[in-house]
């Protein structure tokens, strides 16, 4: 019965229902199914609203970001791109995201990020870089040069942030394996993320080797 | 000494911000309910301590109401010839600004841990971060000679880009909570302990792998994910029964996880509110993106535990 309110996501977002609607719904008929009475619900879901919110601080660094793209940044990227000769985006994203692998994995896991260095920085260079290789973008493959930049972030930050030591996840296996009489140090966990890491590298490297020639044909035949 | 609740004062004073200079923004059409929106996450971050579990509970709900009912977004987009005509005349010092942030983030990281007494060392990062967002706003309004309202008119416009996405991460966050609660994890690892095909060890990495990139997905979260497939498939069947390296099977088992998040939108902080924050038209266009990164580095994840863990 509990796991009714997985449906409910699962058929919410596939309809593309309002999503913080759908959240609703699943919270209150999981609550509801396990016994639970609905202020109690309600509660619950409260505190954890607010042992969550340094989730949504990272927004406050949009009035910078802001007061650069009304100065121009985005436009400067152009004009800094436009000067470097061999610069692609492939490149530079594959750049990015071995700083964003290696910055994560000595623990620096909220130095980059979507808000702070992807919309000001690496969106705009990337585009900028892209408009070169293939000529005017239309609307769309604006987008998805958005969406690539964005993806690298991710990527970058997921298969690099478990070879640092202390990160949530690690420590999370070594509490978990506790509980079932195994004990582990850190180091000895953290290793192992690192075939993965290169794996990572590897084939998202490879992707955006593939996305330079996908734009360089497309200058050619246009 | 600074901890968190300095950050959650600042965030506040940002929320607030945008909420009043949204009231008189009178371009949106649903000025009001927006607002609204961005005075109760103000709400929350002042008083979030002070209101109790339930208050909380209220506070949310009206957040859901008020987003489902719609915000609306304004004008305010600096014309291009005039932000060209700007980029020409400030030149790198745009990049100087920008690159103010991660700076002192990794900057304010080292010297906050080795001065414990005065700054709360666990969040050294944030809050460093937030001390960045200060730094470079003062020193971007006058370097480039602008009025201190200036960024937080162009940051609200960016934020009512943004709309209710903003505080998905939160939400399913707190969902995950109530799942927790209602025991959800114990009965999917009661279903997936059924459907492993018996006496087959690459079944069972294949099971355990795929698991926790499924259920993930379903989660939005690797976190919530590893406990369950852990007890079900991990220790009982790959570590006990087979004798693989818990190392190994844990370590590469929660990259597996990771490979899940990059499919998913329940992973909205990572997937949807990028797709917003950047203004693509499909707001599923990240996961698409990273899909073809995902699959084959899953299938790594599975050959990975396979050879490493049984040796």
């Amino acid at each position: 019965m509990v796991l009714l309110g997985i449906a409910i996501i699962v058929a919410g977002f596939l309809l593309r229902f309002h999503p913080l609607l759908v959240i609703l719904a699943s919270a209150i008929v999981t609550g509801l199914a396990a016994g639970l009475d609905p202020l109690a619900i309600l509660a619950a879901f409260g505190k954890a609203f607010n042992d969550a919110r340094y989730v949504s601080i990272i927004w406050i660094v949009l009035p910078v970001v802001g007061l650069l793209e009304a100065n121009g940044l985005q436009e400067r990227a152009r004009g800094l791109i436009a000067k470097m000769r061999g610069a692609t985006v492939g490149r530079f994203l594959t750049f990015y995201l071995i700083l964003r692998q290696a910055l994560a994995a000595v623990g620096l896991t909220s130095v980059a990020g979507h808000p702070q260095t992807v919309r000001p920085l690496v969106a705009p260079i990337a585009e900028a870089a892209a408009e070169r290789q293939a000529g005017d973008l239309e609307e769309a493959e604006r987008d998805e040069i958005r969406a690539w930049a964005a993806a690298t972030d991710n990527i970058g930050l997921f298969f690099g942030e478990d070879i640092f030591l202390a990160i949530g996840s690690i420590l999370l296996i070594k509490g978990l394996l506790e509980q079932y009489g195994i004990n582990l140090e850190p180091l000895q966990l953290s290793v192992w993320a690192i075939p993965t890491a290169i794996a990572a590298l590897l084939i998202h490297g490879f992707r955006l080797w593939r996305l330079d020639r996908r734009l360089a044909r497309r200058r050619r035949q246009p | 000494m600074i901890t968190l609740h300095w950050v959650y004062a600042l965030a506040g004073a940002v929320f607030a911000a945008f909420a009043l200079l949204g009231v008189r923004d009178r371009d949106n059409p649903r000025r009001w309910t927006t607002a609204a929106f961005w005075a109760l996450l103000a709400t929350s971050m002042w008083a979030g301590d002070r209101l109790g579990d339930l208050g909380n509970g209220v506070l949310v709900l009206g957040l859901i109401a008020l987003g489902a009912l719609g915000l609306g977004r304004g004008d305010g987009v600096v014309p291009p010839e005039q932000r060209k005509a700007r980029a020409d005349r400030f030149g790198n010092r745009l990049f100087a600004v920008a690159l103010i942030i991660p700076v002192t983030a990794l900057g304010g990281t080292f010297l906050f841990k080795a001065a414990p007494d005065w700054f709360d060392a666990k969040q050294a990062t944030l809050i460093a971060l937030a001390l960045g967002v200060l730094i470079a706003m003062t020193a971007g309004c006058i370097w480039l000679r602008a009025g201190a309202l200036v960024p937080l008119q162009q940051g609200r416009r960016l934020m009512d880009c943004i709309g209710w996405a903003a505080i998905l991460p939160q939400m399913l966050a707190s969902l995950g909570a109530v799942f927790a609660l209602a025991g959800v994890g114990d009965v999917v690892g009661g279903i997936v302990q059924q459907a492993i095909p018996q006496g087959s060890l690459l079944g069972a990495v294949i099971a355990y792998a795929l698991g926790m990139a499924l259920f993930t997905m379903i989660m939005g979260n690797a976190f919530a994910a590893f406990p369950v497939m852990t007890a079900a498939i991990g220790v009982p069947l790959l570590i006990r029964t087979y004798h693989g390296d818990p190392a190994v099977v844990c370590a590469i088992g929660m990259l597996a996880g990771f490979c899940g998040t990059l499919m998913t939108p329940m992973a909205a902080n990572f997937n949807l509110v990028p797709a917003a924050l950047l203004e693509l038209k499909d707001k599923h266009g990240v996961i698409k993106r990273q899909v073809g990164t995902a699959l084959p580095l899953l299938i790594v994840n599975i050959a990975l535990i396979y050879w490493l863990a049984f040796r």
